[in-house]
């Protein structure tokens, strides 16, 4: 099989991207006023306000520092600005997204206020506007990219066919020896032992079992009994009778494909295949970490219509349900509804994918893009002290 | 393009397909076995909706019910071929 080209932006670290984004990162609450300023007043810059990073502690301050430094990282962003109150969380992630050799600049707002901070770090944004946009996609290969897969508000029709059509596409990836991560902890259950046996070696999968141990046990010490929730009456009213059958109508998405390793929430992958990641199964935030893990492009299979995107990836949405493509068609960039009818099968699905991927790659403006959902969901995993 | 089919059947070795438009009792129905690209015959025995599943095979109490190649519940009471096959007659393996 010859592998499949497109027009892409090759990093300073040798990384790929199909976007070429100037961040302006606040490294905290406080801060988003005045990256918002400094994205209003220079033309072609992103503001990426959150809600966090005050005192926060332990694993969850690593998992916040190990999101912003990602999302700085990822080969989507050409340059960053990291705007924060105080110097020193602000030069970590400064230092962090530096590794990468992408221009990276931090500014603080104590002994400055907001009104200095802005018009410097301006400053700052104008020049990396300018070296952005000179730069020039190149002829890169599919191999070179790392992509995700998540579905969103599932129904009868994304096990029938969007989540299948998303497992052919990540088959046809990982074949071609490119990096695809997947997760949803939460939704694999009822199906933990057969994501258990997909694991490329028994170490991973007895990995990713730990993985999973470790969030049941979480569910179970908050009191809450799944027995009662899932599937929700809604899935039992369309057709779903346990958690097993959700749980493999999910799994679809991944194909035939065995994964290599597992990774914790916004951890980049160390080598080419397909990847566990411990997400949460909210849309945003999954993307998100996917994102600080390197994703620059991400599958959505839906059913309902969830409509998330994303700051800096572009999020590809595909639906086989034919009220949602009709009603809600603005969303959605692959209608997979003809599969319902028989008009084509699963391995024309994986070839209408691969070829919107690539488009995608070269910039089209997923339909997320151009309507400007731009969801950046920080995982928290406690509240801070 | 056939708009015969009534239900899909994830592979050859499952014992249910699921229903893509409603099947009424009685109605001789195809399917479309998609990993195999081969389409089946069955006489349904209940009405099934839309997104629901119908027996394929006779399924005896306590054997697995097969989809996507893969056990995804238990029959609780002996099911027929053609039966509507859900919450009434099937439950999980976890508990």
């Amino acid at each position: 099989m010859k592998t499949p080209t497109f027009l892409g932006y090759r990093r300073e670290n040798g990384r790929v991207g199909v976007r070429n984004h100037v961040a302006i990162l606040p490294l905290d609450d406080l801060s988003n006023a005045a990256c918002e300023a400094v994205a209003n007043n220079i033309k072609g810059c992103l503001a990426l306000p959150h809600h966090y990073g005050r005192l926060q502690f332990g694993e969850d301050l690593e998992l916040f520092f190990r999101t912003l430094i990602g999302t700085g990282s990822n080969p989507n962003v050409a340059a960053c600005i990291v705007i924060g109150i105080e110097p020193a969380w602000t030069n970590i992630i400064v230092e962090g997204i530096a590794a990468t050799g992408k221009p990276v600049a931090g500014f603080h707002i104590e002994r400055h206020g907001i009104l200095k901070t802005v018009e410097t770090a301006s400053r700052q944004a104008r020049e990396f506007v300018q070296y952005s946009t000179e730069l020039q996609r190149r002829p890169c290969t599919v191999d070179e990219l790392t992509a995700s897969v998540k579905c969103g508000e599932s129904d009868t029709t994304s096990g029938l066919a969007a989540n299948p059509a998303v497992g052919k596409a990540v088959d046809r990836l990982v074949n071609l020896g490119a990096t695809v991560m997947f997760g949803e902890t939460s939704e694999v259950t009822g199906a933990e032992l057969l994501v258990k046996e997909r694991a490329a070696t028994p170490e991973v999968g007895e990995a990713f079992y730990r993985m999973w141990s470790d969030y049941n046990d979480f569910i179970i010490s908050q009191g809450v009994d799944l027995r009662g929730s899932q599937p929700t009456k809604g899935n039992i009213a369309g057709g779903l009778t346990t958690i097993e059958e959700k749980a493999m109508g999910n799994i679809q998405k991944i194909g035939t494909s065995r994964y290599v390793g597992v990774l914790r929430p916004a951890e980049a992958p160390t080598g080419k295949g397909l990847w566990f990641m411990d997400t949460s199964s909210a849309a945003a935030e999954a993307v998100t970490l996917w994102a600080a893990a390197g994703a620059v492009v991400h599958f959505f299979p839906t059913g309902q219509g969830n409509i998330v995107g994303n700051p800096i990836i572009p999020v590809i949405k595909m639906s086989a349900n034919p009220v949602t493509v009709s009603t809600m068609s603005e969303h959605i960039d692959i209608d997979l509804s003809g599969m319902l009818r028989r008009e084509f099968d699963l391995e024309d699905a994986g070839d209408m994918l691969m070829e919107m991927l690539i488009r995608t790659a070269n910039g089209r403006f997923t339909s997320a893009e151009a309507l400007g959902q731009r969801e950046f969901v920080i995982t928290k995993l406690y509240r801070s002290a | 393009m056939d708009n015969g089919v009534r239900f899909f059947v994830h592979h050859a070795q499952d014992t249910v397909g699921v229903a893509v438009s409603d099947i009424q009792a009685g109605e001789i129905v195809e399917g479309w076995v998609m990993d195999e690209n081969k389409t089946v015959r069955i006489t349904a025995l209940s009405d099934i909706p839309l997104g629901h599943k119908i027996a394929l095979s006779d399924i005896s109490p306590g054997d697995p019910v097969i989809k996507y190649n893969v056990p995804i519940c238990l029959a609780i009471s002996g099911i027929k071929a053609g039966e509507h096959v859900h919450v009434h007659n099937v439950k999980s393996a976890r508990w």
